[in-house]
């Protein structure tokens, strides 16, 4: 393997071996604390524009399953088409693997679809730092790889209009109860949550217009980047609300989305949640939930309106998981609950808004 | 407190130390007790196991060294009427015992409300068929097995079932007629033989090779959920958990896998309705998502205890918590201290669990490990590489391994055999395969099942080594040097692999030059902390570990000269277990309360030193040179304690002290007079003192001759490294001839030290701690067994009843020159024989000794802390109170586990053998030894004795326990000579034959599978063959049948004495702090 060199925005360098594609790249660097699901987690939307850090050292031990596609047109492992991490960073990768359903190595599939790996990485020593300085930008340069020219700064890029489809697909048509679903950068396991629960779902582009559709619920998705660049998104949210009352549903920039379009506003989160052990508390309940995240923004709890209260709370650092409005079926989480990866406890989220319909 | 109306909880220990129960219950039991302490609950403790941390001042209000047993529990409940009991922190014992007091009113009668899960949900873990039917009411999958009565039901159970299956005949012992059926003609095949030994088959669906994982699930009275910790084995079904080596968090499975049985443990323990800890294990199909659930425990177990040190969450303290009626939403994570306990620790690091087998000390065990327990320790490594973690793990054992590659050539006969069925050995048996270039990963995965992904991992450390050896320490490349540091080799594997061990005058020296050479480029390992949120949250915790995958220190070193580190004991093994961890507990006490910064190096999951919250920095990690160098430097303390920890740390002194690392207490060149038996024996020729005279003899010849000398019986160490083989006692020279040959390799290189073996001698124990060679405190305890039991299974008496004044006079004038003459600073352990008032040394450690524990608590004074107190220089005085002003006695006995070690001859001698002890105190001898005795399993025995009481001396010992027994109404049965000479001396008795007489009636096995037989005295003659086989058949059956047996004359009188002169309702129930 050759040597590559993570360079961070700050000046600091971690030196390890490239096993991946031997290229240049940079991106938002930000660190995940789960120890599985590196098969869905890099073809999670949501990472778009980020070089994503493993804390967990080992990686690659159970190899990739297979790029199979469903009836409706899904992978059938994956979380979309493609992996949307620009690098990955981990401290041990295996090179061998093991697991009766995977066809290749994560290196192999690394190089295939032309995103940097690099192994050999303090990646507690690189974590620390991400939490101490906060997310930063930086770049995976191979030893004799010119480096790239200066990213743009991921805070400036509209990363959801990069993910979202461009027209709407449609998925188990004729089902009965319809779903538009705004495809802010969807993982797929939302689409098939839907689809298990019987539902008909019309995946539509971010800033698409569907006000004028005839459905019976809504649905936000996760998606990449800062909410506060999806203005267009966030007005056609505000004429839906201003028009009926059909149950809304929202994931992670879902929740933002919701949070934006009822009032409230946003900020960045240090170095964020990204992990499968994430804490929250149904507010006013004894309730707990351990839940799978991945965001670096944040809805600013105290600037929700009146009408709308926080549905979850983060029990390690207080922040908003959640929120409902008080009276209409409105509701979101900031969490995952379609998993993939991570715990499977917040199923019931699908359930509560499928039982609206 | 949650519950207003509890205010005081009794909480079951788990007595003695024994295979499959051993250290990981004082650790839990000791959280719990700190749990009740923080909400202010009066605590009382049943555990006779003395040499633990639970049964220490301060940590329970209330102690009680009494049997674990419901009779005792009632009586202890009758007295101090707690409001609540917790059964779940003491192991089975503790289960089964809370159990029975369900079941028999008692709970109920005295309004005594079971804390944390309820009786009902532990009863449906517990009963098999409940279990399976509670698991099916909710779908989930268990391990089934269908009974048949022919060949037809069994065929259509097994097409039911689907192939492969296991086919077992019912009723039948030792796996007779049991096999694998792959399709229906193996399966007519193998059940056409088993019909016809049992009218039963039963078939199960083969498991073979599938997975094994555990979840470690806590649930609160909210039905709020998680998981703290999944583990995988690496070794595949079939191999008890407790006996494979397990890595967490599970390195095979994916997300998917991972997320699947998760959710599905949950289920389960939401359904039974745990309330605190419990664990779900599984058997997962390594080609598919199948499962079977194979066990849950609802109790804190082995794997919890585990699982706490592997992630750093406090599963014990929690479960207590929940257990008293909090919500885990209302703890916080004792690590961050900020955030939620209501989380799922994010590891960042990879941990491999390997246990520590003693089976080389039993003549006749079954080596094979499966599906029963035989382990009597184990260890946890931490790294950054899965290399590492179990290369670590694997020096940690402590079986003179260096780690996977580079250790001495092991001879296997059957490399495939080795393989396919395995044995303490397997792991180093892969290792030799690996270096064979007929074994590749498919071939050794064939015969193992063992995943390809950690042979994959093995082969890696194989293809470093490869390397290795291709390099010269001139040369040697600093790219693949810190490559073998980061996958887990030490500097001594090195030296080897690049050949030093050629060109240097010794081992030590060649790692030496290695560890110069790489510290000069600049490879050095980094210290990391176990944080549960994998650096996510800022967390201020000093539980560390050193690896070199990594480029920054997470910690600095305060190097302000305030830190004293202590070593560890290592892993549990016999010898060495519970004992020394309350040693080094108190010594991190002593040094944090006189105002210094207690830091511990140690690396057994089992136990309480190796909770965080014990000392101001924890670095689990290895007790080599080489790591207790790392720290050292990196540290920079005032000093290093390595008398508390057994014979592990003592035996780095030298080496360490070498490096001019301060030794604190009695100085390395001190330790050495005393560890160096020529040094030593010199020193007590110069005192004046005797010891049995010995010899260290490279020939057969040389030893002919000093027994010629000296005469018969002497006793024999051979070079344990080389053999395995025990030291013996040998009464002629035909058995002298026979265990030479077992010993083999008498060398130059390997002498064997014989010694004059001196018969029908008192044992005497002195512990004590001496500042600047002057004693300071000291405790003399006798055996009251003769010598030729080893001092660790004997049953010891403290204070002494039967020795001459003169005799202790004796002893403490001899004790006083030596601790003079090797200028003692701290503790030490002097063993004396005694023959009417002749004294003879033993031998000498400087550092503390087994029975420390027991001697501080029956003295009510600490040992270790006065001792530690010495070592870091403060004034001490001399307690006022010295052991002849106590009014009552201590009786350590031992426990044993040959129950577990299938074939071993259940007979003592001058190895140990005991995994575990107790010590109970009473006002008088009988009622002491009564306590302990019960308390490490034996009975009283109801109406039937079977006694074979050896040769005519100790025939002569035993007549007046015979006669006790007879008066008392027991029934004597008693083999040819016994029985011979107790009725020539008028005690009636039934004869029984050997089982060498098969044609004789009746025969003493038949009696004792027949029940007939309550308690079996049965002391061996001597050595010979025909004695062995004969004695060792009864003694066998005795312990496969549950009857309590005893192989010491002197024991067995004691024990006789007490239970016919005690009866067990006028045993006093008195806590420890009422014997004042």
């Amino acid at each position: 393997m050759n040597k590559a060199t993570l360079r961070l925005s700050d000046g600091t360098e971690f030196t390890g071996q490239s096993f991946g594609y031997e290229g240049a790249v940079s991106g938002e660097v930000v660190f995940n604390t789960a120890m599985t699901g590196y098969p869905e987690s890099l073809t999670d939307p949501s990472y778009a524009g980020q070089l994503l850090v493993l804390t967990y050292p080992l990686a690659g031990n159970y190899g990739v399953p297979p790029f199979t596609v469903g009836p409706d047109g899904l992978p059938d492992f994956f979380e979309s088409g493609r992996i949307h991490v620009s690098g990955l960073i981990v401290a041990d990768y295996s090179e061998q693997y093991s697991h009766w359903h995977a066809v290749e190595s994560l290196g192999d599939w690394l190089k295939r679809e032309k995103i940097p790996g690099l192994t050999g990485i303090d990646t507690r020593a690189l974590t620390k730092r991400l939490r101490e300085q906060g997310v930063m930008m930086g770049q995976i340069v191979p030893e004799g790889v010119s480096c790239p020219s200066p990213a743009e700064n991921y805070g400036e890029v509209n990363w959801v209009e990069r993910v979202s489809c461009r027209d709407i697909v449609r998925y188990n048509e004729g089902a009965g109860r319809k779903v538009v679903l705004v495809d802010c950068g969807v993982k797929a396991n939302i689409v098939r949550s839907l689809v298990r629960r019987g539902c008909e779902v019309v995946r539509v582009p971010w800033n698409y217009d569907y006000t004028d559709m005839d459905f019976d619920g809504l649905f936000l998705a996760n998606g990449p980047g800062d909410p506060d660049r999806c203005a267009a998104a966030v007005e056609v949210l505000k004429r839906h609300l201003a028009s009926t009352r059909k149950p809304v549903c929202g994931i992670c920039m879902g929740n933002q989305l919701l949070a934006k379009a009822a009032g409230a506003s946003i900020y960045k989160l240090k170095y964020g949640h990204r992990s499968h052990n994430q804490p929250v508390r149904e507010k006013g309940t004894d309730r707990c939930y351990i839940t799978s995240q991945n965001h670096g923004y944040a809805v600013d709890a105290a600037t929700l309106p009146a009408g709308w209260e926080e549905l979850f709370v983060n029990m390690n650092d207080g922040s908003n998981e959640g929120i409902r409005h008080a009276v209409n079926p409105w509701f979101s989480s900031q969490f995952h609950p379609e998993a993939c990866p991570g715990p499977l406890d917040t199923g019931f989220m699908f359930d509560r808004f499928t039982q609206l319909l | 407190m949650k519950e207003k109306k509890i205010r005081k909880v009794l909480l079951l220990g788990s007595g003695a130390l024994k295979i499959g129960e051993a250290g990981e219950f004082d650790y839990s039991g000791s959280q719990a007790l700190k749990a009740m302490r923080e909400e202010g609950i009066r605590t009382v403790l049943i555990n006779p196991n003395i040499a633990t941390v639970q049964t220490s001042a301060g940590v329970a209000d209330e102690i009680y060294f009494l049997p674990v047993q419901p009779y005792f529990v009632e009586r202890v409940i009758e007295k101090e009427r707690p409001d609540g009991i917790f059964l779940a922190f003491g192991g089975q014992t503790a289960l089964n015992c809370g159990v029975a007091l369900y079941r028999n009113g008692v709970l109920e009668k005295y309004g005594v409300k079971v804390l944390g899960t309820p009786v009902q949900a532990i009863i449906d873990t517990e009963d098999r068929e409940l279990f399976v039917e509670r698991l099916n009411e909710i779908d989930v999958k268990t391990i089934r097995s269908v009974a048949c009565e022919n060949m037809e039901q069994a065929r259509a159970a097994a097409e039911e079932l689907g192939y492969p299956v296991i086919l077992r005949a019912a009723y039948a012992l030792g796996g007779l007629g049991s096999g694998f059926c792959d399709d229906d003609e193996s399966l007519v095949r193998l059940a056409e033989k088993a019909f016809a030994f049992s009218p039963q088959v039963l078939v199960e669906k083969s498991l073979k090779g599938w997975k094994e994982i555990e979840y470690e699930v806590v649930r609160d009275r909210y039905d709020n959920c998680i998981t703290v910790c999944n583990m995988e084995n690496f070794d595949p079904l079939g191999i008890h958990t407790g006996e494979s080596i397990v890595v967490a968090p599970s390195q095979t499975l994916s997300d998917t896998d991972y997320h699947f049985l998760r959710a599905l443990a949950i289920r389960i323990v939401r359904h039974i309705g745990i309330i605190g800890e419990c664990n779900v294990q599984y058997a997962y199909d390594p080609q598919s998502e199948d499962y079977r659930v194979i066990e849950v425990n609802a109790r804190l177990s082995r794997s919890s205890a585990l699982a706490s040190k592997a992630t750093g969450y406090p599963l014990a303290f929690v479960a207590a918590k929940l257990g008293m009626g909090y919500g885990l939403f209302e703890l916080s994570n004792s690590v961050t201290r900020t955030t939620s306990a209501f989380f799922e620790p994010a590891l960042d690091y990879v941990v491999c669990k390997i246990p520590r087998w003693d089976l080389s000390k039993f003549h006749g065990v079954d080596r094979e490990i499966g599906s029963s327990m035989k382990s009597v320790g184990e260890v946890m490594a931490i790294g950054r590489t899965f290399e590492e973690a179990l290369q670590k793990g694997l020096r940690m054992i402590g079986q003179g391994m260096h780690g996977f590659v580079e250790n001495r050539e092991l001879q296997i006969a059957d490399i495939d055999a080795a393989l396919r069925e395995p044995t303490d050995k397997r792991i180093f048996v892969i290792s030799k395969a690996m270096h064979l270039p007929h074994y590749d990963i498919e071939k050794i995965h064939d015969l193992t099942r063992i995943d390809r992904w950690f042979l994959y991992k093995l082969k890696h450390i194989i293809d470093i080594d490869e390397q290795l050896k291709l390099q010269r320490f001139d040369t040697l490349d600093a790219g693949l040097l810190r490559e073998a540091k980061v996958y887990g080799f030490t500097d001594f594997q090195i030296a080897r692999a690049i050949g030093l061990e050629s060109t240097s005058a010794s081992m030590h020296e060649a790692l030496l030059k290695v560890r110069g050479r790489r510290k000069e480029m600049g490879i050095l390992p980094v210290v990391k902390q176990i944080d549960t949120l994998a650096a996510e949250y800022p967390a201020q915790t000093n539980y560390l570990y050193v690896t070199y995958a990594g480029e920054s220190n997470d910690i600095e070193a305060a190097r302000d000269g305030k830190s004293v580190v202590v070593l560890g004991s290592g892993a549990y093994r016999i010898g060495s277990s519970v004992e020394f961890d309350w040693c080094g507990v108190q010594a991190l006490h002593t040094i944090r309360k006189e105002g210094w910064r207690s830091v511990m190096i140690n690396y057994n999951p089992e136990t309480v030193s190796t909770d965080y919250d014990m000392c101001d920095r924890l670095y689990f990690d290895e007790l080599t040179f080489e790591r207790v160098m790392d720290i050292v430097e990196f540290e920079q303390p005032h000093g290093v304690i390595v008398s508390t920890g057994g014979q592990i740390p003592n035996n780095l002194a030298v080496s360490l002290d070498a490096q001019h690392v301060r030794i604190l207490g009695t100085q390395a060149e001190d330790i050495d007079r005393a560890e160096d038996r020529a040094k030593f024996s010199q020193m007590l020729s110069n005192l004046g003192v005797n010891q049995p005279e010995w010899s260290a003899l490279t020939s057969m010849e040389d030893i002919d001759r000093f027994v010629q000398r000296v005469g018969f019986p002497v006793l024999v160490r051979p070079s344990y490294v080389l053999s395995g083989a025990a030291m013996n006692v040998c009464s002629n020279s035909e058995e002298l001839g026979r265990f030479l040959q077992l010993a083999a390799n008498v060398s130059e290189d390997h002498p064997v030290v014989v010694s004059k073996f001196i018969e029908h001698a008192k044992e005497i124990e002195m512990d004590a701690v001496a500042k600047d060679g002057e004693i300071m405190a000291y405790a003399i305890s006798e055996h009251i067994e003769f010598a030729g039991v080893h001092s660790g299974d004997a049953t010891i008496q403290f204070p002494p009843q039967k020795l001459y004044v003169e005799t202790v006079r004796r002893i403490k004038r001899i004790s006083r020159q030596i601790a003079k003459a090797l200028h003692i600073n701290g503790p030490f352990n002097i063993q004396y024989m005694a023959r009417d008032n002749d004294i003879l040394v033993i031998e000498c450690n400087l550092r503390a000794s087994r029975s420390f524990p027991f001697v501080s608590k029956v003295l009510k004074i600490n040992f270790i802390e006065l001792a530690t107190k010495v070592m870091l220089g403060l004034p001490v005085k001399k307690p006022a109170k010295n052991l002849f002003d106590l009014d009552y006695v201590g009786i350590k006995a031992s426990q044993f586990s040959f129950n577990r070690l299938q074939k071993a001859d259940p007979v003592l001698g001058v190895d140990m053998a005991s995994t575990g002890e107790v010590g109970c105190i009473g006002d008088n001898t009988d009622t002491a030894l009564l306590k302990a005795m019960l308390s490490v399993g034996y009975r009283v025995p109801a109406k039937t004795v079977l006694l074979s009481t050896g040769s005519v001396k100790q025939k002569a010992d035993m007549l007046d326990a015979a006669r006790t027994l007879a008066a008392h109404g027991y029934e004597l049965y008693a083999t040819e000579g016994t029985s011979r000479f107790l009725a020539d001396n008028g005690v009636p008795n039934t004869l029984v034959h050997w089982p060498s007489d098969p044609d004789l009636q009746p025969q003493a096995i038949d009696l004792l599978h027949r029940h007939k037989i309550d308690m079996v005295v049965n002391i061996p003659k001597n050595l010979t063959t025909h004695e062995l086989t004969n004695g060792y058949k009864i003694r066998r059956a005795a312990i496969d049948l549950n009857i309590p047996l005893i192989t010491n004359a002197r024991l067995a009188s004691a024990f006789i004495n007490a239970f016919t002169s005690v009866p067990l309702d006028r045993i006093s129930i008195r806590s420890w702090r009422e014997y004042k």
